[in-house]
Formats: C-alpha cells, sequence, structure tokens
C-alpha cells in the first residue's frame, strides 16, 4: 500500500521526532512510506481563526500533493480533523474542489485509525518500560471518535504501565489562538489539567497532536522548573516507535 | 429586521470579564462542584435512554421545522391563543416588549407582580422597567430570588446563583430576606429553602398579576408549556388573576405531540432528572379556573436578523437547557459574568452577538471564548453545532473587517502565502530554525523556552515553549533519502 505521510507543519519544524517516529513504526511493519515534499500545512489556524480565503489555497495544495495515495497518514488528531471534518465545508462553494475533497478525506488517517482499522494491527512490537498517561485531545476524542485506538496500541507495548487520567476528556485550554487571546482562561485550564497528569504519578502524558502536548508540556515543565520530576509529554507514535534495544 | 437589545451586550470584551472572575477563588470552587455534579447526573440519566441519538435529531429536526415555517405558525398560533380567549402581542425588541408588559401591568392598577423563573423576561430587562414605573416584580424561582435579593445577576440559564454556595446563600437570606427566622436560618437546604417558602407565600397570595415566560409554545393549540421543579411556577400561573406570559418568537413547536420529544429532551439534559417535577400548560382562558386575563407577548429582540444566516441560525433550536454552559471547561473557570449576558456560556457566545448584531458592545469577543473542543455539541440536546458557528461567526467578523488594516489578518496572510509554496515553505522553515538556534544555547537539554517577545508572551506568561528543532523533518528525510533509507538515527525533537 502506498502510504504517505502527512507530518504536518508544526510537527515538521518543531517535532521532527515524531514523524520519524511514525517512519520507523510503518516501516518496521514492512510498509513503505512517502513523504511528498509538495506539503505544508492543512490551514487549519487560518480557518479556525475566519480566514476562509487564506486557507483555501492550503485545501487545494493538500488535495494536490495527496489526491494520489492509497491512504494518507498523519501524526495529528487536529489535522486529520480539519481535513475530514472542515475541508468539506470550506471547499463547498467550489465544486471541483469539493469533489476533490470528498474524494480524498476518508483516505486520510490518524496514526492509529490507520494502524487499527486500515492494517488490522493493535501490537506494534514496541516496548517502552515506564509509567504512562493518556491524554485524548478533543479533537480525536470528539471530531475523529478515536476512541481506544490510541489505549489499545499502548496497552500492547511491552513494559509499559498505563494509567488512566482522570477527567481525561476536559479540554487542555490550547484550542490554537485560544491559547494567546484568551491566555488566562487557557492557563487556567491547564493548571488543572497538569494537576490531574501530575497526580497519576505517572513518568509520561502520551496524546496524538504536539500541539495539546506543546501547551501540556510546556505547563509540566514550567512546574518542573519548582518541582523535579513532573512528567513529560510525549506524542504517542515515539512510544509506538521504541523497542527493546533502546529501553 | 431590528437588531436584539437589552441584557444582552457584554460590557467588557470577555478576556477582560474573564480575568476578573478568574481572580475569584470561592467562584472557581463553586462552579466547579456544581457543574460537575449536573454533569455526571446529566451522563447518568441520558445513557439510559437507547434512542437518545434518534431523539435529539427529532428535536433538531422539529425545530428546523419551526424555523423554516416561523411565520406561518407565528400566525396559527396567535389564532389559536386569540380562540382560546387570550390576547397576542408583538414586540420587536426589548425596549417594544417591555413597555407593553409595563402598560398591561399598569392597567391593573396593581403595584407588584410575581414571577415565573423566565428568560425571555431577564433578556429584555423587565425587572428594571417595571421597578422604574414603581412595579415590584417578586421573583420566586428559589436561584433566581437569591440572585434578586443579592442584588446581583444571573449567571446561569438554569441555576441562576450556581456562583453561590450554600454558606453565601445563607448569609443573602440573613441580611436581605425581610423578616426572616435568624434563629432556624442554616445553611441546610431544607431551612434555606422553608425561608424562601415563608417570604413568598405571602407575596402569592396577594399577588393580582403574574408573569411568566415560556419553554414552549404549541402552534396548533395555542397552548404554553412551562417546565419547574419547585412548584413556584404553578402558583404563579394558577393563584393571580392576570397573567402575562412573554415569550421568544423560536419558542414554537408545531403540534401538540411534539412536545412527547422535548418533554424527554429537556429535563434529561437541564437538571439530570427523568422527568421534572411540575410540567404546567395552559391554553387560552378557563372560566372559573385560573387567571381570567391571559396576555401573550411575542418578542422577536433579533431573533428575525439571527434566522437570516444560514449557519447561525441554528442557535434558534436552543431549548435553554444549560448542558452546553455545565460540560464548557470555559464556562466552568469563569462563570457565567464574563459573558456579559443574560445567556452566558457556549450558546451564548453564538446566540448573543447574532441577536445583536457584532458592533454591539463587546459582543464580538464572545465568539473567541473557546477552544473549539466540542463538548457543547456533544451535549446539545437538539444537536446545534455551536463549535461551526462560532467559527463561521469568527469568519463573519473577518470578512466584514477586510479592507482595514489589522496585524492579525497581515500575519495570517504572510503564513499562509509562504506555506502554499513549497520552495518558500522550505525556506521559511529553515529561517525558523537558523533563528532559533541562538536560543537553543541557553535552553539546556529540554530545548524549553522561558520567556518569549509579544505577542507570545501571552504563551509564555504560563507555560515554556517548544523551540524549533535542530533539523526540520524535511531536512532529515532529504538526508535520509539519499543515504537510501534507515540508518541516519532519529532527533530527538
Ligand atoms: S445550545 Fe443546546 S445544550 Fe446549550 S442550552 Fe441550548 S439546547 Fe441546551
Amino acid at each position: 500500500m502506498r502510504i504517505a505521510l502527512f507530518v504536518t507543519c508544526v510537527n515538521d519544524l518543531v517535532f521532527p521526532a515524531t514523524g520519524q517516529a511514525v517512519v520507523r513504526v510503518l516501516e518496521r511493519l514492512g510498509h513503505t512510506v512517502e513523504f511528498p515534499v509538495e506539503q505544508s500545512c492543512c490551514g487549519q489556524m487560518h480557518a479556525n481563526s475566519g480566514y476562509r480565503a487564506e486557507a483555501l489555497p492550503l485545501v487545494r495544495n493538500f488535495v494536490d500533493t495527496f489526491g494520489r495515495y492509497d491512504a494518507v497518514v498523519a501524526p495529528s488528531g487536529s489535522c486529520v480533523a480539519m481535513v475530514r471534518e472542515s475541508y468539506p465545508r470550506l471547499a463547498g462553494p467550489d465544486p471541483e474542489l469539493a469533489a476533490a475533497v470528498a474524494e480524498l478525506a476518508p483516505r486520510v488517517h490518524e496514526l492509529s485509525e490507520l494502524l487499527v482499522d486500515v492494517l488490522g494491527v493493535t501490537d506494534v512490537g514496541a516496548a517502552f518500560p515506564h509509567r504512562v498517561t493518556y491524554h485524548p485531545t478533543c479533537h480525536g476524542l470528539r471530531m475523529l471518535r478515536l476512541g481506544d485506538r490510541p489505549l489499545r496500541l499502548l496497552r500492547a507495548v511491552r513494559g509499559l504501565d498505563l494509567v488512566e487520567l482522570p477527567g481525561a476528556e476536559e479540554c487542555c485550554g490550547f484550542g490554537g489562538t485560544f491559547a494567546v487571546k484568551n491566555a488566562d482562561v487557557s492557563a487556567a485550564m491547564l493548571a488543572d489539567k497538569c494537576a490531574a497528569v501530575c497526580d497519576t504519578g505517572a513518568a509520561y502524558v502520551a496524546a496524538a497532536d504536539n500541539s495539546c502536548l506543546a501547551h501540556i508540556g510546556g505547563g509540566l515543565s514550567r512546574r518542573g522548573r519548582s518541582t523535579p520530576g513532573a512528567p513529560r509529554a510525549v506524542h504517542y507514535a515515539e512510544i509506538l516507535a521504541s523497542t527493546e534495544e533502546e529501553a | 429586521m431590528t437588531t436584539g437589545t437589552g441584557n444582552i451586550v457584554a460590557p467588557l470584551p470577555f478576556p477582560t470579564a474573564a480575568r476578573r472572575e478568574l481572580a475569584d477563588g470561592q467562584l472557581r470552587a463553586n462552579l466547579r462542584r456544581a457543574t460537575h455534579t449536573i454533569r455526571d447526573k446529566r451522563l447518568r440519566v441520558v445513557g439510559e435512554v437507547p434512542d437518545w441519538p434518534a431523539l435529539r435529531r427529532s428535536g433538531a429536526a422539529i425545530k428546523d421545522d419551526v424555523l423554516a415555517r416561523l411565520p406561518e405558525l407565528l400566525e396559527q398560533f396567535e389564532a389559536a391563543a386569540t380562540a382560546a380567549g387570550a390576547t397576542v402581542h408583538w414586540a420587536r425588541d426589548a425596549t417594544e416588549a417591555c413597555t407593553l408588559v409595563t402598560e398591561l401591568v399598569q392597567r391593573t392598577g396593581s403595584t407588584e407582580v410575581v414571577k415565573v423563573k423566565s428568560m425571555a423576561t431577564q433578556e429584555i430587562g423587565l425587572n428594571e422597567a417595571l421597578a422604574e414605573v414603581g412595579i415590584e416584580a417578586v421573583e420566586t424561582d428559589l436561584a433566581e430570588l437569591i440572585v434578586q435579593l443579592a442584588d446581583d445577576t444571573p449567571s446561569h440559564i438554569l441555576v441562576p446563583a450556581i456562583h453561590y454556595n450554600r454558606r453565601q446563600i445563607r448569609d443573602i437570606f440573613a441580611s436581605r430576606m425581610p423578616g426572616v427566622d435568624l434563629d432556624k436560618l442554616t445553611d441546610d437546604p431544607p431551612a434555606l429553602a422553608e425561608a424562601a417558602r415563608r417570604h413568598l407565600r405571602a407575596k402569592f397570595l396577594s399577588a393580582k398579576v403574574a408573569i411568566s415566560g415560556a419553554n414552549f409554545a404549541v402552534a396548533e393549540t395555542g397552548t404554553l408549556v412551562v417546565v419547574e421543579s419547585e412548584g413556584n411556577g404553578r402558583m404563579c400561573l394558577t393563584l393571580p388573576e392576570t397573567l402575562i406570559s412573554v415569550v421568544g418568537v423560536e419558542k414554537l413547536l408545531p403540534t401538540f405531540r411534539d412536545l412527547e420529544v422535548f418533554l424527554q429532551l429537556l429535563p434529561r439534559s437541564s437538571t439530570g432528572e427523568r422527568m421534572n417535577p411540575y410540567t404546567s400548560l395552559w391554553t387560552g382562558v378557563t372560566p372559573g379556573d385560573g387567571p381570567q386575563t391571559l396576555h401573550i407577548v411575542l418578542v422577536d429582540n433579533g431573533r428575525t436578523e439571527t434566522l437570516a444566516d444560514p449557519v447561525g441560525r441554528q442557535a434558534l433550536r436552543c431549548i435553554r437547557c444549560s448542558a452546553c454552559l455545565n460540560v464548557c471547561p470555559v464556562y466552568e473557570r469563569v462563570g457565567g459574568h464574563a459573558y456579559g449576558s443574560v445567556y452566558p456560556g457556549p450558546i451564548g457566545a453564538i446566540l448573543s452577538p447574532q441577536m445583536t448584531g457584532p458592533d454591539a458592545g463587546a459582543n464580538r469577543t464572545l465568539p473567541y471564548a473557546s477552544t473549539l473542543c466540542g463538548a457543547c455539541f456533544d451535549a446539545c440536546p437538539v444537536r446545534i453545532d455551536i463549535p461551526e458557528v462560532l467559527v463561521h461567526l469568527r469568519q463573519r467578523g473577518v470578512d466584514a473587517r477586510r479592507g482595514r488594516p489589522s496585524a492579525e489578518r497581515t500575519a495570517m496572510r504572510a503564513l499562509a502565502w509562504t506555506m502554499r509554496d513549497r520552495r518558500r515553505y522550505a525556506a521559511a522553515l529553515r529561517a525558523a530554525r537558523r533563528g532559533a538556534a541562538p536560543l537553543r544555547l541557553v535552553t539546556g537539554a529540554r530545548g524549553q523556552v522561558r520567556r518569549l517577545p509579544w505577542p507570545l508572551s501571552a504563551w509564555t506568561a504560563s507555560r515554556d515553549a517548544p523551540l524549533p528543532a535542530g533539523r526540520t523533518f524535511r531536512d532529515w528525510w532529504a538526508g535520509r533519502d539519499r543515504t537510501g533509507g534507515e540508518g541516519t538515527g532519529g532527533d530527538r525533537g
């Protein structure tokens, strides 16, 4: 199967290790991954902030770049949600683009969807001997309905001790430009999320979105300056890429 | 079309008002306890209805039908209610509605009215209007009474006093309730309810005029419906001689049978009960039974304006259950007053600016009061896609200001221009990485930055920021391509 990686702009620049992890997991399972270099950004920040006109060229670029692949995988719940849920609405007034979106969108998968639903695996042969808690980000939870797919993948990881996160379904307070426009409310939400994460006693908090993780990780890191040993934020793809040799 | 007026205009930008509320630790604790309790209750009773998703779809479909046929159904309602002995009046906005009701009360000669809890009368600011002409309005809903005694404004649609705890309520009663028996007044809920009952009983027996809203108005029969928990509404609706009901035009249901759907959806979504204790239905006037004069004031106040927007109009399906408030992580932190409107929370963020138009007060800041987490949409019994409307209203705001200079638009444009071309994009990535390189030297192993310049200082005020990685993903990929696959190792971001 021709699997194209949509690494997402944030991961490309700030979290390349997550993209590398996706490549390693899929190649370990015997699949060929391609990285079309024409890709850039899905346009989520533009669209969610009300800049439809600015987002549209990015929608076109995405469709042009990925239209020819059997499957597209992205290690980001919110970018996949953008493509599957918001692209049809954005493209609506342009029938040609709308048709291309409708054709492509069902083939765009978040990593856990690709692994569990399309490739039919839950044990990817990973090892990660640490206590981990999982935060199901809002777009993964309520737009993509990822359900327990990421948890099933994590449970199959050797040595991993998965602990439940109380109030897991509550938003961490990131919300894109919300974190800056409503910084005080965002910080209040973040404080509660960080407290819940720390209470689990986990060494890592994992999620399917590095933007939320940058927010949670930034909060934990700030806490960690006063209370050492605060958990670290990690994309679950990087856990799935870890093997016994490294562990 | 007229835009809405009244208590639906935020005087302060949401971030400013939110900051004020966030500073109140007691408020945060009260809200957290209350919203989590009601959230859990709702989940339990919704979970036991096997056809809940189908019920939600029916609710949405019935309301959409109402919105599509609003003028016709309103006329049908007016005809049916008039035939049953009611007098129907129409009000374009809050001012007109207040004037109408005030005159109706004055005509009875009464200087005191008892009130059933009603959002519509809060919306139009009726109590204030009545007070101006010397008419005292007595709120009879317990939570509404607390707010009124405290000289405060409601902070929740269903539980207007949700921001107070029992101890605070006891203090309000002790200092503000005339003739309260201080010896018996504890902060026990039954003791508080008893005090309110004694205070209200005298008012019920003496009042000649009652004012209510309505949860539903049935077009087919001209019937009005009030759903409540305490029974005080029932007292108001039956004892006085004159009843004035103030009803938003979107409260219509086509047929009596449609109540079947909404009387299942509403109590489970609002109080988390299978059925509310009191449901009152009245159709016109019944000789010798109940109020002998019934006035119905149908209020537009920006609803027609809202109806004109094909995406935004779904907000008019709202049955004011407050489920979206109770699940909202933003509402939970800041409470209702931060929204500056009688309609707070997610529904307020899409309803207030639509009813008033975006230029009223600070209402244009409301659509940004959300992370778009989607919890409201999941909870809404009539499937209002609140995140969709929030984004739509942001877009309307951006479009309306096109052509005017804005730093944000310039940034968004530049970003989109860079990102839609792969060479520009790759160059920008390289520049960002290079720009970050000096910072990397001082941030240590975790690569986290403590302080960034404005506007990103809003981020680093309470969290560290990650740095661009030493090598972008595409650079890693390019290097890997040259060496032929695995073996180049991974970068730790
Ligand atoms: S928007 Fe939906 S959930 Fe919110 S109050 Fe209205 S009906 Fe209830």
